[in-house]
């Protein structure tokens, strides 16, 4: 009612918010974040173009964790399909699909919801790959330990600079089909500046799913990761070698 | 195209925001995006024209405020030009983003309330 004279005339209240449009999906994800490190489950979210590898990453990686005695665990983005889910649960990582219908990316409740139907609490590194795009899936915080760009030596070495919200918050990012280097005029100095004018901190590891090129990096980074947030090994190679008095100080 | 499901969330949060103070009507919103925010403006304004009919914003237009990114050095606090390499030239420190560059932010709703 109007405060002036009590005529029942409406008032117009302007209402400062300030809030991030993303606070619902930001809170989930802390939930999730929560749940993945109580478990001392290191969640990765892998991202990057459709048929950069993120697949194939993931299968080559199936072949280095179970020389390490690694337990793994997936879930799979995909538009339409349960593809990359069956391809992983026959490389022998426990998976489901997430189908996302119309969404060209992942949201934490999505994730959150998949997590059910999942033995993920048995896993020491959980992977959740995400839709193909290197757009949308960037600003969705899904509650994973770390983000992992996926970009393939076909893309372009502009990619970083033509994607800039994808690799900015990125912890790494996997040069995948390393092997087709020699049959491309690939240049490797102008992906690493491209990198260093959106990353500040860039990291990038030169793998490839056919060969296992930089297979043992890229699994040496996990475990390093793993150690860094104090998930300290049931399993040998999983920081257990480094077990012992002082672990965890510093951090 | 996340742009549709952003504009999902920014209208539920005002629909929240006007039950909780009676209001009877939404006047305008005004939103904030950073250059880094990983969103498209014009394609957010066309998914808010797409999605407002038949809601509580149907008659609110929406002001988008573009926040270009910019950089400084962690350390010296020197401003490091975008494009650029994001190390400070002077001490070698990686540079961080500025507050804003990345955000996308409702900032305020005009309410009509009794
Ligand atoms: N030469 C070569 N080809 C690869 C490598 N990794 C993947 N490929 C090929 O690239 C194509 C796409 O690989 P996927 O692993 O399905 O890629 P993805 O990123 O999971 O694709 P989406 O999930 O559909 O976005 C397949 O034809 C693979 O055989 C690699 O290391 N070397
Ligand atoms: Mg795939
Ligand atoms: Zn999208
Ligand atoms: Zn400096």
């Amino acid at each position: 009612m109007c405060t002036t004279c009590g005529c029942g005339d409406t008032e117009l209240v302007p209402v400062e918010l300030h809030e991030k449009i993303l606070a619902g999906n930001d809170r989930t994800a802390r939930h999730n974040r929560e749940h993945f490190l109580e478990a001392g489950v290191l969640a990765l979210n892998l991202m990057g173009s459709p048929g950069a590898g993120k697949t194939a990453v993931l299968e080559a990686t199936a072949r280095a964790a179970a020389a390490r005695g690694w337990r793994l665990g997936a879930v799979s983005a995909d538009l339409a399909t349960d593809n990359d889910a069956v391809r992983l649960q026959k490389a022998g990582i426990p998976s489901r699909a997430i189908t996302t219908g119309q969404a060209c990316h992942l949201d934490a409740e999505l994730v959150h919801r998949s997590l059910h139907d999942l033995p993920w609490q048995q896993t020491d590194v959980f992977f959740i790959e995400n839709v193909g795009n290197l757009v949308c899936p960037a600003i969705y915080d899904l509650g994973e330990a770390a983000s992992v760009v996926v970009l393939s030596v076909t893309e372009g070495e502009d990619k970083p600079l033509k994607y800039p919200t994808m690799f900015l918050e990125a912890d790494l990012v996997l040069i995948s089909k390393c092997d087709l280097i020699p049959h491309l005029d690939f240049d490797m100095a102008r992906l690493e500046d491209a990198l260093a004018r959106v990353m500040p901190t860039p990291r990038a590891l030169k793998v490839s799913a056919r060969t296992g090129e930089g297979m043992d990096a890229w699994v040496a980074w996990i475990a390093a990761k793993r150690l860094e947030l104090g998930m300290v090994g049931r399993v040998a190679g999983l920081g257990a070698a480094l077990q012992g008095p002082g672990r965890g100080a510093g951090r | 195209m996340h742009e549709y499901s952003l504009v999902e969330a920014l209208i539920g949060r005002v629909e929240a925001e006007a039950r909780k103070r009676g209001a009877l009507a939404v006047h305008g919103l005004s939103v904030r995006v950073g250059e880094l925010a990983g969103v498209d403006p014009e394609l957010f304004q066309t998914a808010y024209d797409t999605f407002r009919a038949g809601t509580i914003c149907a008659q609110a237009p929406l002001t988008l405020r573009r926040v270009p990114a910019s950089w400084t050095c962690s350390r010296c606090r020197a401003p490091i030009p975008r494009g650029e390499v994001l190390r400070c030239a002077a001490c070698g420190e990686p540079a961080r983003l500025d507050e804003g560059s990345d955000a996308l932010t409702l900032d305020a709703v005009d309410l009509e309330v009794p």
